[in-house]
């Protein structure tokens, strides 16, 4: 088999997202963590265009974001699959895989907030969110991909360990089991499946990273915000 | 048992809609258009895709997909006689990673570099262009992004083909020039010229006229 390689950074959640999709299938790879205060010649060159992480590499060839590269290891690697058979419901997990890169980044708008209109935005947003996924996309399944966990379960990753992060550090609550009962559930289920509860970032520690770089971030926008 | 398509899509300027027209078209797959009133939308169109509320919806034998995007890639696995996707995992990959810039960051990169006011248009116009750059270097000397025929990332890229050309003569920008981007240009050529695209694409004037009644009260303000 060709070699892979993931370049990605502590605690990312979408770095995670790789590590939880190779190790469900069992796909040996050698992990690069990456500074991203000091991006390696590796990285810019791999992805030149946004100079982001997650990076698969796979003898050789370099795939990057995410999402993309969720379906890359479905593609070609099918043992112990991440999508279902049926081309509907493949549809559908890709439509909830697309939600989570389009709609769940307002958690992270509400991470920079502090108070006031702006946080009251964002929490709003992120309330709205969450009601779809527990509505829609959830509703009373245990995993979005059914009895097992699959790829939009990986791509909601983020609500489920940070979220709880960003909720403790902006002083807010929005996952509570009274308010969204099946994705409060979910939480904790997607988090006791083993190569989750594995591959996890130690929260505290995870905690003091995301409030040193909300400080910085708080610090460098200044007063009156 | 007899399969049952149909399209809830925009009118006929809606680009999106016609991504999947030029698709469906392609796969040979016979489907019923259904013009939806995006000012008046359906309870059909609102039950199909109580998410977003957006057209298109694919209907399929009375199950919905919603997204243009996951659309095309339904299209492929379900009528794979006549791929869109490539066949090569790392190719499809390119393919999916070019179609998601273009929908998330060229359009609206672009977009910026069409409206800004006059002291901000320089950066805007420079970031646009890095990034036509980059979808330039991808096309490279290839007929179409797909390689010999019309693929994933032409139709996806219906947006570069049809809509920057509409806003350069709409806002009187230049963004995508034969000069600073021979492949793109090119591209568009043969693009807009295949059989299939010509009957699903607006008609240039017509949307020049179009967008400009859209957004007359925007130009009138600059």
């Amino acid at each position: 088999m060709e070699e892979v390689k993931l370049i990605g950074t502590w605690p990312s959640p979408f770095s995670y997202r790789v590590i939880w999709a190779l190790k469900l299938k069992g796909i040996p790879y050698e992990y690069i963590e990456e500074d991203l205060s000091n991006k390696s010649p590796m990285l810019l060159q791999y992805n030149p265009l946004h100079k982001k992480i997650p990076v698969l590499v796979h003898g050789g060839k370099p795939i990057c974001e995410s999402a993309v590269i969720l379906q890359y290891i479905e593609d070609v690697w099918p043992q112990n699959p991440l999508l279902p058979n049926d081309p509907h419901e493949r549809a559908v997990a890709r439509f909830w895989v697309q939600f989570a890169e389009n709609k769940v980044p307002c958690i992270w708008r509400l991470f920079r907030t502090t108070g006031g209109e702006e946080q009251e935005k964002a929490k709003k947003e992120s309330m709205e969110m969450l009601r779809a996924l527990e509505e829609h996309g959830l509703r009373d399944k245990k995993f979005f991909g059914g009895d097992k966990i699959g790829i939009a379960d990986i791509a909601f990753g983020q609500v489920a360990h940070w979220l709880e992060m960003i909720e403790d550090l902006v002083g807010v609550k929005l996952i509570e089991a009274h308010t969204f009962p099946h994705l409060h559930a979910w939480t904790k289920n997607f988090k006791q499946v083993p190569i989750i509860k594995e591959n996890l970032p130690d929260y505290g520690e995870m905690l003091m990273y995301f409030k040193r770089a909300r400080d910085n971030f708080l610090a460098s926008r200044g007063p009156g915000m | 048992m007899a399969e049952e398509v149909k399209l809830f899509g925009g009118m006929w300027a809606s680009l999106y809609s016609r991504r999947i027209e030029i698709a469906l078209k392609m796969t040979g797959v016979q489907f019923e258009f259904i013009e939806e009133d995006l000012q008046n939308k359906s309870p059909l169109l609102l039950q199909y895709n109580s998410i977003h509320k957006k057209v298109p919806v694919l209907l399929h034998n009375g199950m919905p997909i919603a997204e243009s995007l996951i659309i095309l890639e339904y299209i492929n696995e379900t009528w794979p006689d006549n791929p869109i996707l490539p066949r090569d995992p790392y190719d499809r990959a390119m393919a999916r990673f070019w179609a998601r810039f273009i929908d998330e960051k060229l359009i609206w990169v672009s977009w910026d570099a069409y409206r800004s006011k006059e002291e901000d248009q320089g950066k805007a116009i420079e970031e646009a262009c890095k990034q036509l750059k980059a979808l330039e270097n991808e096309l490279k000397e290839k007929e179409f992004f797909g390689g010999d025929t019309v693929g994933y990332l032409d139709i996806a890229a219906i947006m570069v083909a049809s809509w920057f050309g509409v806003m350069q003569e709409v806002m009187k920008v230049e963004l995508l020039t034969e000069e600073n981007f021979p492949n793109l240009c090119q591209w568009v050529e043969k693009f807009v010229d295949c059989p299939i695209v010509k009957e699903c694409l607006p008609h240039k004037e017509k949307m020049v006229e179009f967008i400009r009644v859209l957004l007359k009260d925007f130009l009138a303000s600059r």
